[in-house]
This record gives structure tokens, sequence and C-alpha cells, in this order.
């Protein structure tokens, strides 16, 4: 049992055609244990989040009461996204998993809602957003590794609270801009070899061994994907970060939770009128 | 082209005699096991090894799945049933004749006193790239090798191809459908009846099969209601050569008629698309019409919409617009006119 499959094609080469279609439970059981596994660390091992002193009146004064965290069009994007996604894991995989139905059209379909997203998103980012606060830097790893340290009992100087994204948060959102740079590339040269109303079908743009590398990228960062999405979905789910998963709803945070997880240095957010 | 090599892969063979048995032995052996019945498309499979089941449960010992009764003004018929019987079965020729048309137009005598009417609603597409062993989609693939700029693709779909474009070569099946049949299916949890039109499926919801048929599954009888009995009929085949030979495409209707007037109608053609394909607007469109050459005019003109040629099989969609004008109006004109 390999990772991919292969064919031999008519000029007698072996190429590679897509990947073990079994990666897909394999995917979803590891975005399982990882969930069981966060879960029961942070229920019985981890430390307990130390409350810090009440927030002086003083600080309190400088904040409005809603610290603007996601803009509209940022949420916007976000949930278009979010239902491309999972449109494009459910055609892909629900087939695969013993409930046929007509897949294809409603995947391409989604797999462009995804890419006219995204291509969105880069010039949103870029040009209007503070693009580099959900890169990580060196001091996020450098950070990273001190707490790393300190959970293992280790002597490290105490790390600053965060800015506006985590260091884990920064970190999920560099992993998923490689694999959905991936689906949607392959994606998109992908709609050459189905019938769309885009493109004349060519199955022939490409070498066999070039499609099938393709196909497997495809499959592989696929498969990445319903890990990722899991994972993704349980931490806006669990009680402590619903906070977050609001703001992604609404925009806002309470200003309590911002003085109290954020580095106000890090993530400034403009002051009290 | 597949090279036959005559000798076929090592299998585990298994001969029941009863129903019970074979579904027990398909329960046992899942995807695993490959259903012989009349065996003219498995030993194809077989001998170019192309298909390698490692066990084969051939049919042919099982006597109840055998034989054609009336049931309540209709008929049943065992899935095991010969072509060649089913021609001659005096109750099909008299009621619904359009099925013994169908029967009698596939393949050869000597191919029809071996193969059965199971087996041939139940067959693998004919696609020659598919059937040389390409790992096409229908393979498992990630490619149609008909479905290419240089592909030789005279004989399949101009109609709802969905990456692959293999047409379903039954001639049993477009009547089938037409007289309204049910398909059987038993499996050890119990039984299912669907629908022949249902019975097939197209690449769109699964691309490596061509029925609904799973694992662990056997059609064991198609049942056909008396709604149609003593219907006009109509049936044409055409094909390259007038015996041994898959259809190019085949058209069966079943129309009751009144007042020279068309009351009820079925229309089904067949090797358009990767399943049998029911005519249903074309249906709509002619009822309550009187049963002319310009209600079929207009019903061909109406079949081909949406149709999308290759490059070589161009031909189908005025072949599919006349054989559904000739069905609708019941002229059979010169063929080549």
């Amino acid at each position: 049992m390999g990772l991919i499959e292969t064919a031999v094609n008519p000029w007698g080469q072996t190429v590679p055609i897509h990947i073990e279609f079994y990666l897909m439970w394999v995917a979803a059981i590891g975005g399982l244990a990882f969930l069981m596994v966060h879960a029961i660390y942070v229920q019985f091992v981890a430390a307990k989040a130390s409350h810090a002193a009440r927030i002086s009146p003083a600080l309190e004064a400088q904040y409005p009461p809603k610290i603007k965290r996601h803009s509209l069009v940022a949420r916007l994007f976000h949930w278009v996204m979010s239902v491309a996604m999972f449109a494009l894991l459910i055609t892909a995989f629900l087939p695969r998993m013993g409930y046929p139905f007509a897949w294809v059209e409603y995947h391409w379909i989604a797999g462009l809602v995804l890419t006219a997203s995204i291509i969105f998103h880069i010039f949103h980012a870029t040009f209007w957003m503070d693009f580099w606060s959900i890169w990580p830097d060196k001091e996020d790893i450098q950070e990273a590794k001190w707490r790393f340290l300190r959970a293992t009992g280790k002597d490290a100087p105490e790390p600053r609270k965060f800015g506006k994204y985590p260091f884990e948060n920064k970190m999920y959102h560099l992993v998923i801009v490689l694999s959905g740079l991936a689906v949607t590339l392959t994606g998109v040269f992908m709609m050459k070899r189905v019938r769309t109303p885009f493109f004349t079908r060519n199955p022939y743009l490409f070498g066999d061994m070039t499609w099938g590398m393709m196909y497997i990228l495809h499959g592989l960062a696929g498969v990445g994907l319903i890990g990722l999405v899991m994972v993704h979905v349980y931490f806006a789910l669990r009680p402590e970060k619903f906070v977050i998963t609001k703001s992604m709803i609404g925009g806002d945070l309470d200003r309590d939770f911002y003085l109290e997880h954020y580095d106000q240095e890090r993530w400034k957010v403009p002051a009290a009128k | 082209m597949a090279i036959i090599r005559d000798i076929m892969p090592a299998f585990e063979l298994f001969q029941p005699a009863t129903v019970g048995d074979a579904l027990g032995l398909l329960d046992q052996h899942r995807s695993d096991a490959w259903v012989l019945a009349g065996g003219l498309d498995s030993f194809d499979w077989l001998k170019d090894r192309i298909k390698r089941p490692k066990v084969v449960i051939d049919l042919s010992q099982v006597s109840e799945l055998r034989g054609i009764k009336e049931v309540a003004g209709g008929l049943e018929i065992g899935a095991m049933t010969t072509l060649t019987e089913v021609v001659r079965n005096p109750i099909v020729k008299e009621k619904f004749s359009i099925l013994s048309q169908g029967a009698e137009l596939a393949a050869s005598p000597q191919i029809r006193n071996q193969g059965t009417i199971g087996g041939n609603v139940s067959q693998d597409a004919r696609c020659w790239y598919y059937r040389g062993g390409w790992k096409c989609y229908r393979a498992g693939g990630n490619i149609c090798f008909a479905d290419t700029p240089t592909a030789v693709n005279r004989e399949h779909a101009i109609l709802h191809a969905d990456r692959c474009v293999a047409v379903n070569p039954s001639d049993s099946a477009p009547a089938l459908i037409a007289l309204e049949a049910q398909m059987v299916i038993r499996s050890v949890k119990g039984e299912r009846v669907v629908n022949a039109e249902d019975y097939f499926v197209g690449p769109a919801i699964d691309i490596t099969h061509m029925t609904v048929l799973k694992p662990g599954e056997l059609l064991t009888a198609i049942r056909i209601p008396a709604t149609w009995a003593g219907a006009q009929f109509y049936f044409e085949k055409v094909r390259d050569r007038q015996v041994w030979d898959f259809p190019l495409m085949n058209v069966a209707s079943a129309m009751v008629v009144n007042g020279g007037n068309i009351e009820k109608i079925r229309i089904v053609v067949n090797a358009a698309a990767a399943t049998p394909l029911r005519l249903t607007a074309v249906e709509d469109a002619v009822r309550g019409k009187p049963r002319s050459v310009a209600t079929g005019e207009m019903a061909g003109k109406l079949a081909i919409v949406g149709a999308e040629p290759l490059r070589y099989n161009g031909y189908k969609v005025p072949l599919m617009r006349n054989l559904v004008k000739r069905a609708i109006s019941g002229v059979e004109e010169p063929k080549w006119a």
C-alpha cells in the first residue's frame, strides 16, 4: 500500500496518476487524534491561564469598549472562502466515502469561488491590511521556543503577550496558504481536463508526468485540508477561543479581552476618542 | 488493441447451485468477486488479462435464475435467461415485441444462445481504450483517451459525457426502459427493486461502474409490468454490419395511440450516452399530437438539443434525430436516404 497510484501510459512510461484515496482517512483520523490529544492536554496537563491583575481604569480609558479585529470585507472573504472550502471537501471526498453524486461541476465552481476569493484576499491584504501582521517573524519563533522550554519545565525568559495573531495562528495561516495555493493552482490547470464553459478540453496541455504530479499535489493538499479544516473548526469552537470566533462574525473584541490577552505594543489599535 | 493471450489468469471458481449460495459467496468476497453469467463480456476481460478477479462466481448452475413466467399480466424474466429464449418466448413476442426485437438484434445467433438478458443489460462499456487496458477514468485513472484532440471516438457519446465518453452498448436495455421494466436486485440483506432507467449509472455519478449494482448484489430478475402490453412498438438498431455488431445507436419506443393521436409514450435511445437515455422532453412534446412525420421531425430536432459530438462521431447527431423521428412517426425510411 503506497502513497500514490501509478499507471503505464501509451508510451510505456510509468507515471503517477493520483494519491491513494485511503489517505483521506489518514488525514481525518490524524485530525481527530490531534483534537483529542489537544483537548486532553488543555483539560488535564496544561497550566491554567493566570489572570492578570485588574486592568487599570487609566489603561481602559485609552481604548474604546469594542476593539475592531476584522473589517467587514475581511469577514466576508473569510466566510466566502469557508463555504467554498467546505463545498470543495464535500464534493471531493463524499463520493469517495460511498455517497456518489454528480460532483465535478460543483467542485470546479467551488474551486473558482475559492480561487477568486484568494486572489481578492492577496490584493486586499497587501494594500488595505497590515500585511506583515500574519506572517511569523524571528521574535515569534524565539518566543515559541521559550514557551516550549517553559512548558517542559526548563528555564527560559517569559515571552510577551501576542500581537494581533498568535504564533500558532500565523503558522496555521502559513500552512493554509501553501495548501490553498497548491490546490487552487493545480485545480485551475486540471479544469483543462474536464468540460467547462471556459476552456476547450485539452489533456495534452502537459505531459503525463507533469499532469500526474499535479494530481498528486492536488490530492495531497486536498487531504491535508481535511485535517487543517478539522483543526480550524475545533479551535473556533473551543470555549477560550470563542471570543475570537465571534469577532469573525461581528468584527469586534471586548476591550477587556484585548487588554488581557494581547500586547498593546504589538497590536496597536486606535485610541478612544 | 489489447493482445489476446487466451490463457486467463488464475482465479478461484465457484459454481453455486442456488441464488442463496451465490449471494453468500458475493457477500463473502465482495469487490474481489466477478459474476459470470453468459461469459461473453467476462471472457474478453479475463483473457485479455485486464481484469484479474480473485474469485469468479459462475451462475450457470443456478436454475432458479432462468426462465420467463407470467406475473399479473406482465412478465418476470430470470436474469440468466438467454437472449434466444427471450426472443423465442411467445408471450414476449405477442405482448412485448419490442423486447424480442431488441434482443434479436444483439450480436449473432451463437452469442444470443449463450448471452443472458442480465448480462446484456449489465455489460461493460466497449470503448477500446478502456477495453485495451489503458488506465482511463473508467479504469480508475485520470484521463479519457477517447476524448482528446487526436482520439478515435466514432462510437462514443454525444450526450451527457462527463470526463468518460464511453456509451452503453446494450440492445435490450432501451426496450426494457420503454416497457417500464423493473430490475430485481438481491443481496444477503434482502431485495431491492429499481426502475430499469435507474439501474444504469453515468460517469458523472460513478465513473467506474455502468450500473447501480454494489459489491455483494446480484441482478436476479427483470419484471415487465402489463402497462405497455400490446402497445405500438418501434425498435431500430443502426450498426456498421448487419450482424454481430454493437449498436452505433438504437431507439426503442412504446406508444398508445388513440384516434391518431399519441396518448402515452416512452422513448429511449442507447449508445448516445453512457446510460440508455429516456427522452422525457420528447415524450412531453409529442403527447397529444398526431403520430405523423411532422411530429416525428419535431421530436427528432428536440432529441438532439445539447448534443456535443466529438471529433469523429458528428454523424451520431443526425442519426439520433432520424431514429427518433422514425420511432415517433412509425415510418421506416430507407436507412441511408
